[in-house]
Parts: C-alpha cells; structure tokens; sequence
C-alpha cells in the first residue's frame, strides 16, 4: 500500500515538473523556469553528496570542488573552441571523478573530524588554483562564451535545458536508487554502520569508500557542467568552503541517506531563499534561524516529516 | 638587503602566526573538550572586531576599549553557548556544522543591521604609530611589534594557566578523556561556559590587533576561520601546544611562501612559469602542508586524545 502510494506521488509530482515549464511560460512566468532549473541542478549537486554522506557515512566538506571542476572543464574548454555536449560534459563528469579519485585517496586514510577537515583542505587548495589560474580569468572568473551544443536540441532555450536537467536529473536519482539496493550499495550502509566487522567480514572497505567518494565525484561533476550552462559564468566563488557548506545543509534539510534529500534540501533553500529575499534584504538571518529551527526540532530534515506522515498513514 | 627583508618578512609571519594561534586556541579547546566543530568561531571574532571599533570611537581609547570589547565577547560568547551550543554537545557533528553554519548567516545579518554595509575603521593607538629599530637600520612599524608581544605574552599566559592551575588541569582532562572528568565529578558545564568565554575574549584580543591591519567587514571571520581550523588541525585537536605550533608553521610558510616563492622558484624554473606557478603555491602552500601532515600524522603532530 505505502509503496504505491508513494509510487504515485512520484509519478505526480514527475508530471507536474514536465509540465511545469510549459505552464509557467503560458503565464508569463519564464524567470520561473530558470529559478526551477537552478533548483534541480543544486538538488543533483545535493544528491550526488547524499551519496557520500547519507550511503557512504561521510562527511566531506569539500563536495563543492567536484562541482566547481566540473563548471571550469566545460568553461575553459568551451573558451579553447570545445562545445559540444558530447565531449564537454563527460570531460566535466571525468575532471570531477578524477579529482574525487585523488583526493579521496588520501583524505580516506583519515577519520571523522579529520576527513572533514582534510576534504576541506583540498577544495581551499583548488580554489587558490583558481583564484591564480589568470589565462582563465583568475579571481574575477570566466564567462562560458558560448552555450554546450547538442546536436538536435538548442539548449539556450530555457524550457529545453529546464527538461534535459529534469531528465539527467531524474536519470541520476535512478541510478542513485538502484546503486543504494545493489550489492555495492549494502556493502557502503554496512561499512557506514560497522566498518570493523566488514573488514573482518572480509571486504576491501577502502576501495568501496573510494569508489563511491569517486562516483559522487563525477556527478558533482555533471552538476558544474550544467550549473556553468545555466549561469553563463563560473567564478572560484562556486568552490568556496560557503559553497560546500551551503550543499551540506541543502542535504541535511532535506533528510541525509533519503534518496530524494537532496532534492527536497534543494528546493526547500533556494525557495525559500527567493521568498525571503522578496521580503527583506535580511534574508539570511531568516535562512539562518530556519535552519537552526531545523537542527533542534526537526533534525532529520523535511524528509522525516514525510516520513512520520507515512507512517502514521 | 636581502637578509632584512628576510627579517621583517619573518617577523610578519611570527605577527600573523601569533594572531593565528589568539583564534586557534580557542578553537581547539572547544574542538577537543567539547568534542565540537564551531564553524561560529569566525562570527565571535567579527563581532569582537566590530565591538573594539565602536568601543574605540565611543571612548576616543584604543586602550580603554580593548578590555571592554573582550569582555563583551566573552559574554556573548558565554550566553551563545549556555543558551544555544550546549545543546549541540551530544549531537553529531553534522548537526553541529549546521547549526553553527546557520549562526554565520545570523550573525552576519545582524552586524549588517547594526553596523550597516560599509566597512568600520579602527586605528592603531597614537603611541604605536611609529617605526622602531629592532636591529639598527630596520625600521619595523611598531604596531606590529606590539602584536608580536601581546601574542608571546598571550601564548605564555596561557601555557601557564593549562600546565600549572586547576582549571588548566580539568580543560587538559577534558581534552584527553572527556567522560572520565564527567565520572570525576568535574562540574563540566561551568567549566565549558568558561572556556567558551574565554576563547571568545581571544577572538576580540585578534580582532583588536588584526582591526587596524585588515579592515573590519562582514565576512571577515570566514577566511580566517578556515586557517585556524588548519592551525588546530596540523597541530592535533584539543593541544593547546600543538596550536602554537601549528599557528607559527602556517603564518610563516604563508607569509614567507608569498614573499620568497616566486623569487626562488626562478632559480630551478623560466621566468614565465616561476611568476605563474610562484603565487599559485604560495596560496596553496598551508592547504598542501596540512594535506600532508594528515597523510602521515593523522591526528595531527600533538594529538591531546592518547
């Protein structure tokens, strides 16, 4: 019952975002549809950390990198001549997966605060690469100058691009989902609940962190390629430690280790971001007392509170 | 010519190594003994900075001010944590990174209601305007000078109060094995009140001194936040000893990474790619540092936790 359930809500609220951007252009409400497009691309950035954190058990305050990496490698390749989506995104999703790789390598020899701090090292380090990287724009960051192409489709309409998102969007959470019921993905939960007992069990736990911190790497990756095609610009900005910061709390209000978390966590900030900036130039005060709100009263994040619904249900 | 400008570069590192160590201290302590990532650190710093510039303007003394502006903090500090934080203690620490992440934004909101956009200005005191010679025919400004000896002083200070008092005793025990000092019987939330209080009166001390240097702007803590989490990370959370250290390796490879690595790196490299890659490792140099440090001491070179 609670399964079809929930697999009809998934089906509405799928259609409802297919349909959404037609609906709001008729209104006139096309600011909307990049608003929306944004959302989800931050819900991919969020969902491929839900990887590490909710799956993997953790706590990488550096995830903004990848996503960062990803947003150069189609820029500086775009500036060199490269547009097209077929050779620009993958070498976004290779540039963060590889970094992930590296990075991961080391900073997985360490636990608990330690990892947090030595992810974040590593993103402070790409990100005074990029801040002295002048051939491409330095501190002051660099314009994509033209759009990704893809043969077929032209991406510079907004409807077009909002629906190829939703649809990696949407690809990525499949595979997140079948990735968490897989072998590999209850041998990540076990190494996150008892990492002693698998390696007695037998399991090369290192190799299984790594890989998983590697392929959050590469669609953090994806996300950058896509975010740098919406904003038209990438800026060591989107690699600050704020950044990495701002992807943790989308995850943790959204629900850490709930597939749709990161999606939820996206949403929920960045609109709730935009209405309360409609009413004060403070709004981060308000964002920032939501989500102490959030930390005390509600500290498994919106999902919980759909989750408690279900059961109750 | 080159040895002096080795001295008063070395000297700049040894000032911003010392103000380092005012943030880290503080930090690690909270960090260790609390078992609690404070990402706010930073937003007390900015505060106390923001209160020593008002105080200042309000009394016409930057020394009158000086001790104002700490106790202030220290007491929003204190309230901070018996009000908010210590509910924290028992959480994980995403939770505390959330938390705390969200007690920026506020607090960088509020300072923007109160002080408005626009940076503050702090002057140095009258008496400390000046150059003094510390070797004959290397003037050094004297406010710097100043900064260096409140810091040794600080670090004495408080090298003392750790190894030979009684609260230096129970924050060493709490450090090292925190339920054992609960089972004792140490009265763990007068003594966590404490501690914040006083890491908070440190983080106005630095942003009293750094004030006059750097300028006092929202988001001032943020920057300076992330170098002291390295400080007490390299140094191994919870040792005050391992902070000192940590806070002079970090200051003096950054300042004397940015003054002498592009210079050096001409000597092995061309010209061209001296001057790019030259500020590009400087910047990277503490990151690179701590990344390594991790890699074969992964609880840091002072580990307080056995």
């Amino acid at each position: 019952m609670a399964l079809s359930r929930s697999r009809t809500a998934l089906a509405l609220v799928l259609a409802a975002t297919i349909a959404f951007p037609f609906l709001a252009e008729a209104a006139g409400g096309g600011y909307y549809v990049g608003l929306m497009t944004r959302v989800m691309i931050y819900a991919l950035a969020a969902t491929s950390l839900n990887l590490v954190l909710g799956y993997g058990g953790m706590i990488s305050f550096g995830h903004a990198a990848f996503f960062g990496a990803g947003a150069y490698a189609v820029a500086i390749l775009a500036q060199e001549g490269v547009t097209s989506v077929w050779v620009a995104w993958p070498m976004a999703i290779a540039a963060g997966a590889a970094l992930a790789l590296v990075i991961g390598a080391i900073s997985l020899r360490t636990r608990g605060l330690y990892f947090i701090m030595i992810t974040l090292a590593f993103a402070q380090m790409l990100y005074y690469f990029f801040v002295s990287l002048k051939a491409y724009g330095g501190e002051d960051g660099i314009n994509l100058v033209v759009r990704s192409r893809l043969p077929g489709l032209d991406l510079r309409d907004e409807t077009t691009f909002y629906l190829l998102v939703l649809a990696l969007l949407a690809g990525c959470l499949y595979l997140l989902g079948r990735l968490a019921a897989s072998r590999f993905g209850a041998v990540l939960r076990g190494i996150r609940e008892n990492e002693a007992r698998m390696t007695a069990l037998g399991y090369p736990t290192y190799r299984y962190r790594l890989a998983c911190f590697t392929i959050a790497g590469g669609a953090a990756g994806l996300a950058g390629a896509l975010i740098v095609n919406q904003h038209g610009f990438v800026s060591p900005g989107l690699l600050d430690w704020t950044q990495s910061g701002t992807l943790l709390i989308m995850l943790i209000l959204g629900g850490v280790g709930w597939l749709y978390g990161g999606v939820a966590g996206a949403a929920a900030m960045l609109l709730l971001e935009e209405v309360l900036s409609l009413w004060t130039g403070y709004w981060k005060l308000g964002l920032g007392l939501v989500l102490l709100f959030v930390v005390l009263r509600a500290p498994g994040g919106v999902g919980s509170w759909f989750a408690r619904g279900n059961a109750r249900g | 010519m080159s040895a002096l400008l080795l001295l008063e570069q070395g000297l700049n590192g040894l000032q911003f190594g010392l103000m380092l160590f005012l943030l880290a201290a503080g930090l690690t302590l909270v960090f260790g003994i609390m078992d609690m990532v404070n990402l706010a650190h930073g937003s007390l710093y900015m505060i106390g900075a923001y209160l020593m510039a008002t105080l200042a303007q309000a009394t016409g003394s930057f020394w009158i001010a000086l001790p104002l502006a700490m106790a202030a903090t220290a007491a929003v500090g204190m309230a901070l944590e018996a009000g908010l934080l210590r509910r924290l203690y028992e959480r994980d620490h995403l939770s505390q990174v959330l938390a705390t992440f969200a007690l920026i934004l506020i607090a960088n909101d509020l300072v923007r209601m109160i002080w408005g956009p626009q940076a503050l200005l702090l002057d140095a005191p009258r008496a400390l305007a000046g150059t003094i010679e510390i070797i004959p025919g290397a003037p050094y400004p004297a406010f710097r000078a100043f900064i260096i000896g409140v810091g040794l002083a600080v670090a004495a200070a408080l090298y003392w109060m750790i190894v030979h008092t009684r609260v230096g005793a129970l924050v060493r025990a709490g450090a090292s094995n925190r339920e054992m000092a609960l089972a004792l019987g140490v009265n763990v939330k007068r003594l966590f009140t404490l501690v914040f209080g006083l890491g908070a009166a440190l983080c106005a001390l630095a942003g009293a001194m750094l004030g006059p240097l750097l300028a006092v702007q929202i988001g001032m803590g943020e920057s300076i936040l992330i170098q002291a989490f390295v400080v007490v990370v390299i140094g191994g959370i919870g040792s005050i000893r391992g902070a000192l250290v940590g806070a002079l390796l970090v200051g003096m490879l950054d300042t004397i990474g940015r003054a002498f690595l592009p210079v050096l790196l001409r000597g092995f490299l061309s010209n061209n790619i001296a001057d790019a890659l030259g500020p590009t490792l400087a910047a990277m140099a503490v990151y690179i540092l701590m990344a390594a440090v991790l890699y074969w001491k992964p609880t840091g070179l002072f580990a307080a936790r056995g």
